[in-house]
């Protein structure tokens, strides 16, 4: 229940603040952005975060997963390496090498975003179904399920939580980044606050900045729930158990 | 000198046929070399050894879990090869050591597992989870909804031999399904499987590494060496004959004690020697039990109705030998174990063991003399004549 209040609070500030930066019309000779302005860059931003996470989605879910069977796993120690690897580049430095590889644009930017967040994905899907206890695989192979039924019914059942909390962590990771892409010619609200911070006006660069991070808060918000409801009770109450013996 | 019978004389067709079986891992380890053996419909067949015997490969090839390199396995005469590798274990109930219960299923799901691969109809699946759930001693009302990370070890294990009962398969495989939990309920599972095994006669494919599990659980013991099969027969005859170094080691020195435990009260026991009627004259039992040498006499009424033990001392002319009883602290009934007889006899204080009928009425006594003459192997652990001619 405080989760939710401090919850509200922090976007109701947020929400609050961007709307009177907005309505202040102009500060000395510099006019700051308009409503519309703003409605349109969050959501051009939100567009852009979807864009590439859905992709990134798309791509990491089946890269993490082929990588655990036999046949793949030699690639996966260089796969999972560069994961880990790549998540340790700041996110400017990357955009700003993908502005230069892939030119400007909404798509160049998409792109560097899809690579970027596809990385926690794969991560966590590959540890996810790594971790299925291999006695239970034993035992469901020994029973007689079929290589599809042990992944539909057992593999992806058991590792979906954590498969969720990659996908959680890069959206959130994507809200920010794509703030980042703003400046390789994006949009979204990233273009505010840059061109705030080029005429120093405070007052921009918060009518980009705020809604930003409200952006993020409320994302991380809504997949957590979303990762709970996707856990298996049988896992909600083992978590419980293994919590109430510590 | 009588056999246990139970379940080890009758000779059933066979139903796991295995001919020249190998298996070499891609390293070049041959893990079984050459094993040939027939395991009988209804046969409760042990596979022990030591690790690294090749005695879970070979339990594992018979439902393809491993393939093998060369030989053939049969089920009920049809070349297992020629059967789809789901199809063939979906008839193959498997348990596993580590369990290996769906920890986001309830227990009622994964006990349901293969019944719902067969697609049964749900109702049936139902009825199905809970009349196995009743068989193995847990009530479905409190557990059938519940997750195996609610239940104890033990009811964990209860349930995993439940799931692989499923579809009512007619072979078990088990791979050291006891073998994760603490002795005491290990024992009780052990006695209540074979309680069940009783019930059901499935054919069964058991591995473990320990004999004394082995010699408690099986019909016959598969003992495997280095992937070839060192002895398999029965366990009194393991016991009574062990065919080379190997298999006696791996036995123990105990291997007498061991043997004990395949015989019971009724096949040792003797007739009782000395018996005192109720209503007999104390002086003139006294003088009987003093020429004959004895300090404790069992006493009866009407015939063979135990009542008590009475000592010489005890006996004088002003009581009636009513009122001298020393009432037993220990019996035994004719299925007692004779190690748990044994054990009984040595904490009591007369030494002598009575063997009561349900009735109450006396038909036997062991002694230690009785039991030292079972334990000089040659004569106690003799397997009777129809055993030696098969």
């Amino acid at each position: 229940m405080r989760r939710y209040v401090i919850l509200g609070t922090l976007l109701a500030v947020l929400c609050g603040l961007t709307i009177w930066m907005t309505s202040l019309g102009s500060v000395g000779i510099f006019r700051v952005a308009p409503p519309g302005k703003v409605l349109h860059a969050t959501l051009r931003h939100l567009q852009i975060v979807a864009t590439a996470e859905a992709l990134a989605i798309l791509i990491g879910i089946p890269v993490g997963f082929i990588v655990t069977r036999r046949g793949f796993r030699f690639i996966s120690p260089v796969l999972i390496g560069i994961a880990n690897i790549g998540q340790t580049i700041p996110t400017l430095a990357f955009i700003g090498m993908a502005g230069v590889l892939l030119g400007m644009g909404f798509e160049a930017a998409v792109i560097a975003l899809i690579a970027y967040t596809v990385l926690p994905i794969i991560r966590n899907t590959y540890a996810g179904i790594r971790s299925v206890d291999p006695a239970v695989k034993e035992a469901a192979q020994g029973m007689g399920m079929s290589k599809w039924q042990i992944t539909a019914r057992v593999e992806i059942p058991l590792a979906r939580p954590v498969i969720m909390a990659g996908i959680r962590t890069s959206t959130v990771v994507n809200v920010g980044t794509a703030a980042v892409a703003g400046m390789i010619g994006a949009g979204g609200l990233g273009e505010i606050i840059m061109s705030g911070l080029a005429v120093r006006v405070m007052a921009v660069v918060i009518q980009g900045a705020a809604p930003t991070a409200a952006l993020a808060v409320a994302l991380d918000a809504i997949l957590g729930k979303a990762e709970d409801w996707t856990t298996p009770r049988g896992l909600k109450v083992l978590k419980q158990a293994q919590w109430q013996a510590q | 000198m009588d056999y246990d019978p139970e379940g080890r004389s009758d000779q059933e067709e066979t139903l796991i046929k295995l001919e020249n079986v190998s298996k070499t891992y891609t390293d070049g380890t041959e893990a079984v070399k050459d094993l040939a053996m027939e395991i009988s419909e209804g046969e409760f067949c042990v596979f022990l050894g030591p690790s690294g015997c090749g005695k879970t490969t070979s339990m594992k090839m018979i439902n393809r879990l491993i393939p093998l390199t060369s030989g053939k396995i049969s089920i009920d005469g049809v070349d297992t090869m020629k059967l789809d590798t789901n199809e063939l274990r979906r008839g193959i109930g498997y348990a596993i050591q580590n369990i290996g219960l769906f920890p986001h299923q309830t227990v009622e799901e994964n006990i349901c597992t293969v019944p719902r691969l067969l697609k049964w109809p749900k109702p049936k699946q139902h009825a199905r989870a809970q009349e196995l759930l009743h068989l193995v001693g847990m009530d479905p009302d409190i557990f059938l909804r519940r997750y195996p990370s609610e239940l104890s070890g033990g009811q964990q294990q209860r349930v995993g031999v439940a799931r692989c009962l499923g579809a009512d398969p007619p072979i078990l495989l088990m791979d050291e399904p006891f073998g994760a939990i603490d002795p005491i309920t290990r024992g009780r599972l052990q006695d209540e499987f074979l309680k069940i095994q009783a019930k059901i006669k499935k054919t069964i494919a058991f591995v473990t590494h320990d004999i004394n599990e082995a010699i408690k659980m099986g019909d016959t013991i598969a003992l495997m060496r280095e992937g070839v099969l060192a002895q398999y027969a029965d366990p009194a005859e393991l016991l009574r004959a062990p065919k080379d170094e190997f298999v006696r080691d791996f036995i123990g020195a105990d291997r007498v004690l061991k043997g004990l435990r395949l015989l019971r009260a009724k096949n040792v026991m003797k007739k009782p020697p000395f018996l005192v009627n109720v209503g007999e004259d104390p002086m003139q039992v006294k003088r009987r039990m003093e020429e004959a040498g004895l300090r404790w006499s069992m006493l009866v009424e009407s015939g063979d109705h135990f009542l008590g033990w009475i000592t010489c001392e005890d006996l004088d002319p002003s009581r009636l030998i009513r009122d001298v009883i020393t009432p037993p602290s220990v019996t035994a009934t004719p299925d007692t174990p004779i190690n748990e007889a044994l054990s009984l006899m040595l904490s009591s204080a007369i030494g002598t063991l009575a063997i009561l009928d349900d009735d109450k009425r006396l038909v036997g006594v062991l002694s230690f003399d009785v039991i030292r003459d079972v334990l000089s192997e040659d004569v106690g652990l003799e397997p009777p004549c129809e055993k030696v001619s098969t």
